[in-house]
């Protein structure tokens, strides 16, 4: 029963990273009705600026938190300014190709210059050690994983569904011809946007440095569950991809307890038997 | 006197048949060594342009020529998938009059190759895959499994640490036919020496994650948790199991664990971890020297020291070679022949060719420094026992081989 809370636990944290990246991803094809397969890499950006200030510009930790995703928003909005915009007529298709072949140039240029190994990225002092709770150790930064993402999550649904900034990008996806009759600037939203969700992937990348080695293809390794769960929770459902990122991170922990080698097809079981029965997905609309 | 004469008489009546094939004793007027391995996956660190870089060392110390024939490295990533592999070498062979294939990191694009190789009577030699079945079931008279095997780097550390008083284990393997093997053999050789098995979690191929195998690590109490899996996986194994307290209290033993993993996760991380390994840069004078050649070349961009896969290529290359000098001819029958005939004596090692393939050789148990310990770049290993070649490697009865067999 002991192992059993441990595996819980440890499947909500490995649920708070899949409720960050499928967010950013919700954001994305939510708000600019794109499919950014190029998500990972963007991720694995992140956890490799925050290295590189380490290592090389003495950038610790808690600047990096906010730098990293920065640098990474940015990057986000010059591929939305300058080659993304141009697809947002055709069909959903070409998005996702053109961030696809993103992904491997990206990628390629880090494993070209760092090789394959990757490097290691300590935890900051004040996040070190853990605690014994009885039935686990719980390392002290992996609580923190879960607190932060619990808290941007939740922000971030806050903002888009609740608040009057939140309706504009709504607007903006269901109708922009209006919105911009109204004197919304909304190529220049658009642009935001796309560098928030674009963020919110560097972002994660930051809070994971400390726990994977940042490495060029702890990107790929992570994106295709994250696409399962986004799929799950309903394309472009901010509710919903939260809430199956920490749900099938809880199911894929309790499968590591009952049968571990089951635990990386589990999500992809999930998601066929939802797809047949919800097409949507769980928390998604018909469109 | 007489008998020197008379082996004198008799190696030359041997060699006489050979003469006629003799003429053309270099085949093509070029002896093309092809360098098949991953160029840019999860073996690209430990192989990869690193060995490109160690046969092309190998060769330019040779002289860069062989019988007066120019000798020439080409190199191809086989992308770890066993078809790329095998078409590779049969062009290579048909088209690009390659002679000897060498590296093949990854037991499956190996075994690929072999069979293509002996069909087409070219010599393959091995510096990076793990298998046994290499020399065993699926051997073949024109291959050379050179730096180690499964069977020894199980034999090392499952032997070694159940003696150091590491009573109890744990297995943490990747689900696919390598770790479970790996597994299997150190299991073996720990309930051998006295050591008991608690149990064994397996996890799918690149996991990130390891949390919940670590905590079942933990449940389970053994001292040492054995981790039969390899790189990025073995490297993930290592940096989650300091951060939730595993070690010190539990000790880690790598079962295949290079000098670049430990490079790349740091010694605060990896500090006092159990590893066995055919080569290390910093054991003697000569190791040094050659290590610091390869690490300074202008090629090693990463200034990397070499991995035993690129230093035993070094060394197996080299000995190909000669066995061509000696041979007089490229003929791989010859050459083969030589090279098992001939015993290996350089810097990596020193040891025999086996009937079956094998090289057998010295392994080193080696413990992974404190950060206090380590006095400049990449001291990391301090030698805690040199295994000899007799117990690092199965014997050639043992094996399962045909070629062993028949004498």
């Amino acid at each position: 029963m002991q192992a059993l809370y441990g595996q819980l636990l440890v499947g909500l944290i490995n649920g708070s990273f899949y409720a960050l990246l499928s967010l950013g991803l919700a954001v994305i094809f939510g708000l600019v009705n794109v499919v950014n397969f190029a998500h990972g890499a963007l991720y694995m950006t992140g956890a490799f600026l925050a290295w590189f200030g380490m290592s090389q510009l003495g950038i610790g930790y808690w600047p990096a938190l906010l730098l990293s995703p920065l640098a990474t928003g940015l990057l986000g909005m010059v591929v939305e300014r300058t080659m993304l915009r141009r697809l947002y007529q055709l069909d959903n298709l070409y998005g996702l190709l053109l961030t696809f072949g993103l992904t491997l140039i990206i990628e390629g240029l880090f494993h070209h210059a760092y090789g394959n190994s990757g490097s290691s990225y300590p935890v900051p002092e004040a996040l070190q050690g853990g605690a014994n709770l009885g039935f686990m150790y719980l390392p002290r930064y992996r609580a923190w994983v879960v607190l932060v993402s619990l808290v941007v999550c939740f922000g971030s649904w806050f903002v888009i569904e609740r608040t009057r900034l939140g309706a504009y990008l709504r607007a903006g996806t269901e109708n922009p011809r209006l919105l911009q009759a109204f004197g919304v600037n909304v190529p220049l939203m658009m642009t935001l946007t796309f560098g928030f969700g674009v963020a919110l992937a560097g972002f994660a990348g930051v809070m994971a440095a400390p726990i994977y080695q940042v490495s060029p293809s702890m990107g790929s390794s992570l994106i295709i569950v994250v696409f399962a769960v986004v799929v799950v929770g309903g394309m472009g459902s901010i509710l919903g991809s939260i809430v199956t990122g920490f749900g099938l991170g809880l199911v894929e922990g309790l499968t590591k307890y009952l049968y571990p080698p089951a635990a990386s097809t589990v999500v992809f079981v999930i998601m066929a038997v939802v797809l047949l029965f919800r097409p949507a997905g769980l928390f998604g609309r018909e469109r | 006197m007489r008998s020197f004469a008379s082996l004198l008489m008799a190696t030359m009546l041997l060699t006489l048949p050979a003469a006629a094939p003799a003429a053309d004793k270099v085949s093509d007027g070029v002896v093309r060594i092809g360098v098949l391995t991953d160029m840019t996956g999860f073996y690209s660190d430990l192989a990869g342009p690193g060995s490109v870089l160690a046969v092309q060392m190998a060769v330019a110390d040779f002289g860069g020529t062989v019988l007066g024939k120019k000798i020439e490295v080409v190199s191809a990533d086989h992308q770890n998938k066993a078809d790329i592999a095998s078409n590779t070498a049969r062009k290579w062979f048909d088209e690009n009059q390659v002679d000897v294939v060498v590296d093949m990191v990854n037991s499956g694009t190996a075994l690929a190759v072999m069979p293509v190789a002996a069909e087409k009577k070219r010599i393959t030699l091995l510096s990076g895959p793990a298998t046994t079945a290499i020399t065993g079931e699926k051997c073949t008279a024109y291959n050379v499994h050179y730096t180690y095997n499964n069977w020894s780097l199980a034999n090392g550390t499952g032997r070694e640490v159940v003696k150091n008083g590491g009573k109890s284990w744990f297995f943490i393997t990747a689900d696919y036919v390598f770790g479970k093997s790996l597994e299997a053999d150190t299991a073996k050789v720990v309930e051998a020496s006295g050591g008991k098995v608690l149990g064994a979690v397996r996890h799918p191929q690149s996991s990130s994650d390891f949390s919940s195998y670590l905590l079942q690590a933990q449940a389970s109490g053994a001292q040492v948790v054995g981790m039969a899996n390899a790189g990025a996986d073995t490297i993930n194994t290592i940096k989650q199991a300091a951060e939730f307290g595993l070690t010190p209290k539990q000790t880690l033993a790598g079962l295949l664990v290079f000098i670049s993993d430990i490079h790349s996760l740091g010694l605060g991380i990896a500090k006092n971890m159990y590893l066995t390994t055919a080569f290390y840069w910093d054991r003697t004078d000569a190791t040094r020297t050659w290590s610091k050649k390869f690490q300074g070349h202008p090629d090693n961009k990463k200034k990397a020291m070499p991995t035993m896969v690129q230093a035993g290529l070094y060394s197996a290359v080299t000995h190909y070679l000669k066995a061509i000098k000696a041979a007089g001819t490229d003929d791989a029958d010859a050459v083969i022949a030589r090279m098992k005939a001939t015993p290996v004596d350089d810097f990596f090692a020193k040891g025999t060719i086996g009937p079956d393939g094998l090289f057998r050789h010295d392994m080193y148990l080696v413990q992974v420094k404190t950060p206090e310990a380590s006095k400049y770049p990449w001291d990391y290993y301090t030698i805690v026992k040199t295994i000899p070649a007799a117990e690092a490697f199965p014997s050639v009865e043992a094996q399962a081989c045909p070629l062993a067999v028949k004498k």
